[in-house]
């Protein structure tokens, strides 16, 4: 199972804690990974990425294994960590304000 | 015996405060959707307890809820909203051509006879309808594709359709607010609009009787009267008896005419409620004071109801969808604050309370009457 954090207001919209577990079929990408997220909990569409263009929207971010994979290919494979769920894709809400 | 329901929409989650209809003691529920901004929650008119509410996020983007029992619980409905076709341009600050990009929805309008029917108006100015209930949402896109869409501008807040009125006695008849583009009509269900803006003057414009391109701040009508429309512009508080083909300036005696709210009360068709605000400049009431001015003369002859609000050291500001009117008798009105204060008056304005003191900033206010 891959382990999806998410940011507070988006728990609350989807109704679920701070770790969502994911089933994906196929190769774990940032797509496939959000698709199955956006399946499980449909109040998430258009909240991450536009639901059209699936082009991320400009303050969300995507972590994992201390990295920012945010401005990876959608298809670009996860880490092997968070393909097998040991490590979690952070998605988080990016810094703005003071 | 009667009840009384304030939807408030704050800049960090909504409440629904809830009283009898002394409207002496409240009860305040929320916040609901904490941490996002509410820009308009209201209830349909046919089902009380059917409430459609906006909740953005700069973060997160638009996600429209809707609670069918009150506002105990709510569902996230639908958020697609695309514009019809090619969306082409909008003039930016600088005058140059911007693409039309949807940000958020302003206003919601449920339709007057059918719970399943809501209205959206949103930024970049469009205007939206579903007819199941906000689960999907298609564009009435002859307003955005009038000739004049080009030539549009937003104002300093962006560029929304922030007001909707639909007119009780011919419900294919609909205004819309425009800032900073005007105010429209439609005497065709939304297939079609016009500009009606003549008798507006806008200095601040390089034609100040322009066909478009006024910043209208908010427009009211009183469901008996449906002809007369008040309106808040930017600078001018106006009025029309022809359904829009002529405006006229009604500020009379105000301290300043600059303000958003405008609204009527709900058994005198002639009392009009405005709060002046200093400038657009300086987005506090004067003088530190805060008045609600009311005419009882449909216009021109403005008196300060003071009574019950701070007279000294206030700087805050009323935002357009933040005045509200109940229908019992007297009236009940209502306004929110960019300090977090809802102020009720039970008495048609005379006197005045408030009934929360510190919530976030507000953005909104509606008032459901309820049996």
């Amino acid at each position: 199972m891959i382990q999806v954090v998410l940011p507070k207001n988006l728990q609350i919209l989807a109704g679920v804690g701070r770790v969502v577990e994911l089933e994906v079929s196929g190769e774990a990408t940032q797509r496939s990974v959000l698709d199955a997220l956006e399946a499980s909990h449909p109040a998430l569409l258009g909240t991450l990425r536009d639901a059209q263009t699936k082009k991320r929207r400009s303050m969300i971010r995507f972590f994992a294994c201390e990295e920012d994979l945010s401005d990876e290919s959608l298809d670009a494979p996860l880490p092997n960590e968070v393909a097998t769920g040991k490590e979690p894709l952070l998605i988080i809400g990016a810094i703005a304000g003071g | 015996m009667s009840k009384v329901r304030l939807l408030v929409g704050t800049r960090k989650g909504a409440f629904v405060l809830s009283s009898d209809a002394s409207r002496k003691s409240w009860k305040v529920d929320g916040p609901h959707f904490a941490g996002w901004e509410i820009y308009h929650l209201k209830g349909s008119p046919v089902n009380p307890d059917r409430i459609y509410a906006s909740q953005s996020s700069g973060w997160f983007g638009q996600v429209l809820q809707r609670t069918d029992d009150g506002g105990k619980t709510w569902n996230a409905v639908g958020n697609q909203f695309v514009y019809d076709g090619e969306p082409g341009t909008h003039k930016w600050y600088d005058g140059s051509p911007h693409p039309w990009e949807f940000k958020r929805v302003w206003h919601l309008e449920p339709s007057l006879n059918d719970p399943d029917m809501v209205y959206a108006g949103v930024e970049d100015a469009a205007l939206f309808a579903s007819s199941d209930g906000g689960t999907s949402w298609s564009e009435l896109a002859g307003l955005r594709t009038h000739k004049t869409a080009s030539e549009w501008a937003p104002g300093a807040g962006g560029m929304c359709l922030h007001t909707m009125v639909i007119d009780p006695s011919q419900p294919d008849r609909m205004y819309v607010a425009i800032s900073s583009a005007g105010t429209f009509r439609t005497d065709d269900a939304g297939q079609s609009w016009r500009p009606i803006n003549n008798g507006l003057k806008s200095n601040y414009i390089p034609d100040p009787d322009a066909y478009v391109g006024h910043c209208v701040h908010r427009i009211a009508m009183h469901p008996s009267r449906p002809s007369t429309l008040f309106m808040q512009k930017h600078w001018d508080v106006m009025r029309t008896d022809d359904g829009g083909e002529n405006w006229r300036e009604i500020s009379g005696n105000l301290p300043t005419d600059f303000g958003f709210v405008i609204d009527i009360n709900a058994n005198e068709p002639d009392t009009v409620y405005v709060v002046p605000i200093t400038s657009d400049s300086h987005h506090f009431v004067p003088d530190g004071k805060l008045r609600v001015y009311r005419s009882r003369t449909g216009g021109d002859d403005w008196e300060a109801l003071t009574k019950g609000l701070p007279q000294e050291n206030c700087y805050v500001n009323v935002l357009r969808d933040a005045m509200t009117v109940d229908t019992l008798d007297p009236s009940g009105i209502y306004f929110g604050t960019s300090g977090g204060q809802v102020y009720a008056s039970a008495d048609g304005g005379d006197s005045w309370n408030a009934i929360v003191r510190d919530l976030p900033a507000v953005l909104s206010v509606e008032v459901q009457t309820l049996k």
